[in-house]
C-alpha cells in the first residue's frame, strides 16, 4: 500500500467517524465544524486543480463560491415569497436548483476565464481578483436580496429519498460530494486532458509547438474548478441557510489559496487536510482571543515562506513550490 | 457644464491618490518581481500615523512627516522581515505571505489605535474653497491633493530618468544579475525602493486623511483599485501608472455623476437605481476588461 492510499484511508475514516464520535462525546458543535471543513475542502480541491496542476493563480475563486450560494438563496427567496422569477414559479428541488446554480457559475467562469486567460502571471492574479470584486460589489448592491446584510433561507433544498434537513445526513451528503469530486479531479488530472493541462504548466512553449491550443485547455480547467467551487457555495448556502456578499470577498479567495498551499499544492488530497487545519486553527484562535488575526496573519506568512510542500506533500507526492 | 468640470476635478484628485499608490506598486513589481498586497496597508499605516501626530501636535506638517516616515519605515521593516525572502519565489507564495501581513497589520493597527476611526480636520491653510470658474467653488484641500500628485509625478520622472539611483532602478528592471555583477548593492537598492514605495503610500494616506474615513481595512479597498490601475496602464511602467490612475479616476468620478442619469433615461426608475449603483462600483473593472481585450499588456507597457 502506498503512503498516498494510506493517507486517503485514514482521512476518510476520520471524516466518516465524526458524526458518531460527536454524538458519543455530546459535542454536536463538532459535527458543524466538520461540515464546514468538508465544504471548504471541496472549494480547496477545486482550486488546487488549476493552482497546483495548471499554475493558474486565481485570486478570485470566492466569486464562484458566492454566486453558487446566492443562486440557491435567490431561487429559495422567490419560491417562498411567491414572486415568480422571470415567470418561473421557483422550486425547492435540489435536483433542479443545484444544476441551475452550477450553470450560473460555469457561465461566469467562461466569461471571466476568457478575459483573464488573455494574460498570465501577475496580470492573471489581479484580473481574477478584480472580477471577484465586481461580483462582490454587485451582490452588495442587490438591495432586493438584502444588500450588505445578506439573504436568509427558510429551509434546505430537498433531495428525493434523502432527508437533508437532518444535520447528520447533510454532513454525509457533503462528504460524498467531496469524495466523489476529489476522485473525479484525480481521474481528470491523469487523463489525456490532465496531462496536456500539466504540460502547459511545465512548458507552454513546448506544448504549443506540439500543436496544443493553450486557451481551450486552460479555460476548460478554469471552468471545472469554478464548478467545484460553486458546488461548495451551494452546499454552504444549504448548511448555513444564510448567504452574504462576504462569501465573494477577496479575503475568502485568499483563505482558499492558503488551504491549498497549507495542505500541499498539486496533491488534491493535501488541500482537504489544509482546509481542516485552517478551520480548526481559526476556531481555536478565535475562541482564545478576539485579536486572533494577529496570530493567524503571521501563520499564513510563515506557511508561504517555509511550507513549500505543505502538510501532506511528503506523503502524497506533492512537488516543491 | 459646471458639474462636468467639477467631476473632472474630482477625477483628477482621485487619480492623484491612485497614482501615488500605483507608482510604488508598479515599480516594486517591475523591478523586484514581487506582488505586494501589503501596499494598501502602508497607506493605512500612513493615515493612522498622520491622524495620531496631528492629534498630538495639531500641526498638519508634522502629520505629513509622521505619515511618510511611519509608512516608509514600516515598508522597510516588512521588506527586511518577509519580502526579501520572496524575490525568487512563485507569485502564489508572494500573494499568500503578503496576505498574512495584511491581516497582521490590520489587527495590529486596531489594537494600537483602537477601533474608533480617528478624525482629521482640514488644516486652516488648505480649508475653504477657491473659485476655479465663475460659479464653481472647489475645495482647496482637493486642489492641493492634485498639486501633490502632480509634484510626485514630476519628482518620480526626475528620479528615474535624471539621477544615478534612477539609472540603477532602470538597469535593475532590465537585468538584475548584470547590475549585481557590476558591483551595485542590489539588496540595498531593493530595500530603499520598498521604503520609497511605502513613503509614497504614506503621503497618499496623509493627504486622504481629511477627505476620507480613516479605518481598518481602508487599505484593501484602495489596493484592489490600484491593481486595476496598473493592469490598465501596464505592469511595471510608471507612465502606465499615471495614465491608468487618471483614466480610472475619471471613469469612477464621471460614472458616479452621469451613469444614474443615463440609466434612468433607458430603464424604469426602480430598476435603474439598483442597477446603476452596482454598475458604478463595477465600472472600473469593466474598463479594465475592455482594455485587456485590445491591449493585454496594458496601455503603456514597460519595455522589458
Amino acid at each position: 500500500m502506498t503512503s498516498r492510499s494510506l493517507v486517503i484511508l485514514i482521512g476518510l475514516a476520520l471524516l466518516a467517524l465524526v458524526p458518531p464520535v460527536a454524538g458519543a462525546l455530546g459535542m454536536p458543535a463538532l459535527q458543524g465544524t466538520a461540515t464546514r471543513i468538508v465544504i471548504y475542502a471541496i472549494a480547496a480541491v477545486s482550486l488546487d486543480l488549476i493552482l497546483g496542476y495548471g499554475a493558474m493563480v486565481s485570486f478570485g475563486h470566492a466569486m464562484f463560491f458566492g454566486l453558487g450560494g446566492y443562486a440557491v438563496a435567490i431561487v429559495a427567496y422567490h419560491t417562498n415569497m411567491g414572486q415568480p422569477l422571470w415567470g418561473w414559479e421557483g422550486t425547492n428541488a435540489a435536483l433542479i436548483v443545484w444544476p441551475l446554480a452550477l450553470a450560473a457559475c460555469g457561465l461566469l467562469a467562461v466569461v471571466t476565464g476568457w478575459f483573464a486567460l488573455k494574460t498570465a502571471g501577475v496580470q492573471f492574479i489581479m484580473i481574477t481578483l478584480a472580477f471577484a470584486q465586481m461580483v462582490f460589489f454587485i451582490l452588495v448592491s442587490l438591495q432586493m436580496y438584502g444588500g450588505d446584510d445578506g439573504l436568509m433561507m427558510d429551509a434546505r433544498n430537498a433531495l428525493p429519498l434523502i432527508d437533508l434537513t437532518d444535520n447528520r445526513t447533510f454532513y454525509y451528503v457533503c462528504l460524498a460530494v467531496l469524495v466523489g469530486w476529489t476522485a473525479l479531479c484525480a481521474s481528470i488530472v491523469n487523463s489525456r486532458f490532465g496531462l496536456v493541462f500539466q504540460a502547459l504548466r511545465q512548458s507552454e512553449r513546448r506544448a504549443v509547438n506540439l500543436g496544443i491550443r493553450p486557451l481551450h485547455f486552460r479555460l476548460t480547467g478554469f471552468v471545472l474548478s469554478a464548478l467545484g467551487t460553486g458546488m461548495a457555495g451551494v452546499l454552504w448556502a444549504n448548511y448555513a441557510l444564510f448567504v452574504t456578499p462576504d462569501m465573494a470577498a477577496w479575503s475568502k479567495s485568499g483563505e482558499f489559496m492558503a488551504m491549498v498551499v497549507l495542505g500541499g499544492l498539486g496533491t488534491l488530497i493535501g488541500p482537504i487536510a489544509g482546509a481542516a487545519v485552517f478551520i480548526l486553527l481559526e476556531q481555536l484562535l478565535a475562541g482564545w482571543t478576539e485579536h486572533w488575526m494577529i496570530i493567524m496573519g503571521p501563520i499564513l506568512t510563515l506557511i508561504a515562506l517555509f511550507g513549500q510542500r505543505g502538510l501532506l506533500g511528503r506523503w502524497v507526492g506533492g512537488r516543491r513550490g | 457644464m459646471l458639474l462636468f468640470v467639477e467631476q473632472v476635478l474630482n477625477g483628477l484628485q482621485y487619480g492623484a491618490m491612485l497614482f501615488m499608490l500605483a507608482s510604488g506598486l508598479t515599480l516594486i513589481f517591475g523591478i523586484m518581481g514581487v506582488i505586494n498586497l501589503t501596499h494598501g496597508a502602508f497607506y493605512m499605516v500612513g493615515a493612522y500615523c498622520a491622524a495620531f501626530a496631528i492629534l498630538e501636535t495639531g500641526s498638519f506638517l508634522v502629520g505629513m512627516a509622521a505619515a511618510i516616515l511611519g509608512a516608509g519605515l514600516y515598508a522597510v521593516a516588512v521588506e527586511l522581515a518577509v519580502i526579501q525572502w520572496l524575490y525568487r519565489r512563485d507569485h502564489l507564495y508572494q500573494v499568500l505571505a503578503t496576505l498574512g501581513l495584511i491581516l497582521f497589520t490590520n489587527e495590529a493597527v486596531a489594537m494600537i489605535f483602537g477601533r474608533q476611526p480617528p478624525f482629521v480636520d482640514i488644516p486652516p491653510a488648505l480649508s475653504g474653497t477657491l473659485r476655479v470658474l465663475p460659479g464653481l467653488d472647489y475645495p482647496v484641500m482637493r486642489l492641493a491633493f492634485i498639486a501633490v500628485g502632480a509634484a510626485v509625478a514630476v519628482g518620480l520622472w526626475f528620479l528615474v530618468n535624471r539621477t544615478r539611483v534612477g539609472m540603477l532602478i532602470r538597469a535593475g528592471a532590465d537585468d538584475r544579475e548584470m547590475v549585481d555583477a557590476l558591483g551595485v548593492d542590489v539588496k540595498r537598492l531593493y530595500t530603499s525602493l520598498f521604503g520609497l514605495g511605502g513613503a509614497l503610500c504614506g503621503l497618499a494616506g496623509v493627504m486622504a486623511a481629511p477627505l476620507l474615513a480613516i479605518e481598518v481595512g481602508m487599505g484593501e479597498r484602495v489596493l484592489i483599485t490600484t491593481f486595476v490601475v496598473i493592469v490598465i496602464g501596464g505592469v511595471g511602467s510608471i507612465r502606465g501608472a499615471l495614465v491608468g490612475a487618471l483614466l480610472v479616476g475619471m471613469v469612477d468620478s464621471l460614472g458616479r455623476a452621469y451613469l444614474p442619469q443615463i440609466m434612468q433615461m433607458m430603464l424604469p426608475p426602480s430598476v435603474a437605481d439598483t442597477l446603476s449603483a452596482g454598475l458604478v462600483s463595477a465600472s472600473i473593472y469593466v474598463l479594465m476588461a475592455i482594455v485587456l481585450v485590445f491591449r493585454p499588456l496594458g496601455l503603456v507597457p514597460a519595455r522589458s
